[in-house]
């Protein structure tokens, strides 16, 4: 069976996919257009309910919540992307270089990281805002470097396992050095296990930054973002629920379509998932 | 006969039941709601206006009294006599009074407690009132004088602010964590960060008339808990109550009952005079007239509020409602920003401390300051980096706050002060407000004062905050208003 025909036989790999297109498609859309502008204060139409103009109502000072709503994906895709890509890029080369030199390289890396990870990721990344400010960028930095230490313990799990298959071992006996090896064989053999973790890291990173929002130190008015939405609803909880369901469901949805888009990559590049599982390693030449 | 026994026992039961039906056990207890929690319980000590909420006139008291209409009446002194030239004043203390640890109320301890708030080491958020007491003397144990250096017309209302309140000499230190007073309730408990109760103190000089036996602060910090609190019963009344957006539902419930008063908070967009560009008045002119202030009142305050357009309340003696000379003019701002020679976009930052009135109000703001070129970016801080960045270290272009203290007028007259203002002329004015000894000539200056800062636009005035009170039916006797932030629980009752 081809990939493609696997993957559209893949429910999780379906909504999954489909849920982030989604995401991603408001978000490019949300840069040329949206239903009103999202700065627009108009304080006399302020908590009205969904209706044709404002569809999905306006908040305490009137603004209306789809268009932030929308804008908000921008940020959220903003922190994911540039948080994750940090960590993809910083964490592989750690992962990949701790696996090949072993030895005390390997143990320093690896401590290093168990040592940031004795800190629970959202407190590391408070304690960050709060020690260089409250902003955007901040807490991309913030996210970003907790993403180093995962990426770096995968990479070096399975680029530890690779180095041990025979086709590396014959790499090896033909005399090719050991950057090469990695370049060559490691890297591409282990993409498919880090494109999983870089979904599931990227949902985590749009968690993070609406955390950091809501606590007030992640993005700054007026610059809409998911998390402080939720803040602003809270006080009008009573008042206007609906103001909390909207980026609620928003944080979900993009949440949960990254998740289900990361287990069926998973499903379809898991080499024991397929029949032609027996034929064992993803070999390459 | 058992007959009529069980017709005697179930008259007896129905002759009860009203009374314990009636929620008997609530009726000496009340629960009160407030948004901040206080740093420590000695008035004199802290600048925090939580610390009076809980403590003044509850467990201190001060010589004087304000009451709930801004007049000054007698409390710990039974009278008083003020010298032709207004620089002496004779207290006549109360006899018989006693302090929670037993110690007797004498002047000695009147003359302990304002050369504290007057010493080196005070942190009194009034001391230079203290320190302008020349001499305290105490010819008898009631009998107290006090020289000032200069006339001080507002003396006995500085006195009777919880500021001024009578300290016992040996329980003075502990004061902020075991607080000792002479008032009808005594310190119980303190749970950091949820409540502090106070019990009544049977030795108070009027016992009797105190209808509560415990009273609970409860610190709700989040709009939301507080409308769940008083929705669920947790709380009995809430004095200034912050889910203004809220409010609807209490007004639309037969199971409370909601009044809407004034405070002395005058609510102002704070500007540092010191700082480029805003050190040139036309800048600062060009902000006052970018606001629209019903555009702020309806949006940060639900629409109550009243405008001002300077640092004084219409409660406060000769008042002049200046909000004519900074209307709502983004033409005329523009204007003035061209006129000083401002290049635009001037980037900002606005700095907002949590309470709605900043956060709500500070995106108004800024979208308001947009519209005339001014990029204000907005930097939300929690109140300890706010009391540190901001009035410590004046280490902000722009920043909304509310003034709590009644008639504070002469904050500006300190250059020092965070909003940096620093004008030889308004200093001659008040000084001239604070010495001059008739009464309808010191009005003429305080007029001058309010004019002088108003045309300087030191600072963009906005509203008065309204002061809110949600209760339980029945609850009685809280204030409506607040000349000053205090909770005179000895008047309250269930009804």
């Amino acid at each position: 069976m081809s990939l493609s025909a696997r993957a559209a036989g893949n429910r999780s790999f379906a909504v999954g996919g489909l849920l982030t297109l989604a995401l991603l498609a408001t978000a490019a859309l949300s840069l040329v257009w949206t239903p009103l502008s999202p700065y627009l204060i108009d304080v006399p139409q302020k908590l009205q309910l969904p209706s044709a103009r404002h569809w999905f109502g306006t908040d305490s000072l009137g603004r209306d919540v789809f268009s932030m709503l929308m804008v908000g994906a921008q940020n959220s895709i903003l922190v994911g992307v540039i948080a994750v890509s940090v960590g993809l890029l910083l964490g592989t080369a750690l992962g990949v270089l701790a696996a090949e030199r072993r030895g005390w390289v390997e143990e320093a890396v690896m401590r290093l990281a168990d040592f940031t990870f004795a800190f629970p990721a959202i407190l590391l990344a408070i304690m960050f805002t709060a020690v260089l400010g409250a902003g955007i960028v901040n807490s991309i930095i913030a996210i970003g470097i907790f993403n180093v230490p995962i990426f770096a313990r995968v990479a070096r799990g399975s680029a530890k396992a690779i180095w041990q298959r025979d086709f590396v071992m014959a790499a090896r006996a033909a005399g090719r050095n050991r950057l090469g090896i990695t370049l060559v064989h490691i890297l591409p053999n282990i993409l498919s296990v880090l494109s999983v973790q870089v979904t599931i890291q990227f949902a985590n990173a749009i968690l993070w930054e609406a955390a950091l929002s809501y606590l007030g130190l992640g993005t700054q008015p007026p610059q809409p973002s998911w998390g402080r939405m939720l803040n602003d609803a809270q006080a009008q909880l009573f008042q206007a629920p609906w103001l909390a369901l909207f980026p609620g469901f928003a944080i979900m949805l993009a949440v949960l379509g990254l998740n289900l888009l990361g287990d069926g990559l998973r499903d379809l590049l898991d080499p024991r998932g397929t029949r032609r599982a027996i034929a064992a390693p993803p070999a390459r030449r | 006969m058992p007959r009529t026994c069980y017709a005697i026992a179930a008259a007896i039961a129905i002759a009860l039941l009203p009374a314990s039906g009636h929620g008997e056990e609530k009726k000496d207890t009340l629960v009160l709601g407030m948004i901040l929690e206080p740093p420590g319980l000695d008035p004199t000590a802290g600048a925090a206006a939580a610390i009076g909420e809980v403590t003044h006139y509850n467990i201190f008291e001060g010589l004087t009294k304000i009451t709930a209409d801004g007049t000054v009446a007698p409390l710990l002194a039974e009278s008083w006599s003020v010298s032709p030239d207004q620089k002496t004043y004779t207290f006549r203390l109360r006899g018989g009074i006693r302090f929670q640890n037993d110690e007797p109320f004498t002047a000695a301890d009147v003359k302990f407690s304002f050369e504290r708030d007057a010493a080196e080491s005070s942190t009194n958020k009034e001391k230079a009132v203290y320190a302008d007491i020349a001499a305290i003397e105490t010819p008898d144990p009631l009998t107290v004088v006090l020289r000032l250096k200069q006339v001080n017309a507002n003396f006995l209302f500085n006195l009777g602010e919880n500021t001024g309140v009578i300290l016992e000499p040996k329980s003075a230190a502990s004061d902020a964590t075991h607080p000792v007073g002479t008032g009808p309730f005594t310190f119980d408990n303190w749970v950091k960060g949820a409540s502090i109760t106070l019990a009544k103190w049977p030795g108070y000089r009027d016992a009797a008339a105190i209808k509560l036996d415990r009273v609970t602060f409860r610190i709700v910090n989040d709009p939301a808990a507080q409308v769940a609190g008083l929705l669920a019963g947790d709380i009995d009344a809430f004095p200034r109550f912050g889910a203004l957006d809220s409010l609807k539902q209490f007004q639309g419930d037969a199971r409370f009952t909601v009044t809407v008063g004034s405070t002395e908070g005058k609510t102002i967009l704070a500007i540092n005079n010191k700082r480029k560009p805003f050190d040139d008045v036309r800048v600062r002119r060009a902000i006052a007239a970018a606001i629209d202030r019903k555009a702020i009142i309806d949006g940060a305050s639900n629409g109550m509020g009243v405008p001002i357009g300077s640092h004084y309340t219409p409660n406060d003696p000769f008042y002049i409602d200046l909000t004519g000379r900074s209307p709502y003019d983004p033409a005329k701002a523009k204007a003035l920003l061209k006129e000083a020679g401002v290049s635009l976009p001037l980037k900002v930052t606005l700095t907002l401390p949590p309470p709605p009135y900043a956060r709500q109000g500070g995106q108004i703001i800024a979208a308001e300051l947009a519209e005339i070129g001014i990029d204000a970016r907005i930097e939300m801080v929690e109140w300890a980096q706010w009391l540190d960045g901001v009035y410590k270290h004046k280490n902000y272009d722009l920043t909304i706050i509310s003034h709590v203290e009644p008639r504070d007028l002469a904050i500006y007259a300190n250059p020092d002060y965070y909003f940096q203002y620093d004008s030889k002329e308004f200093r001659d004015i008040m000084e001239k407000v604070n010495t001059t000894a008739d009464a309808s000539e010191r009005g003429r200056w305080l007029e001058a004062a309010q004019r002088g800062i108003a045309e300087d636009a030191v600072n963009a005035f906005l509203y008065v905050l309204p002061q809110v009170t949600v209760a339980k039916k029945g609850v009685r006797g809280l204030w409506r208003n607040s000349p000053i932030f205090a909770n005179d629980l000895a008047a309250v009752s269930w009804q």
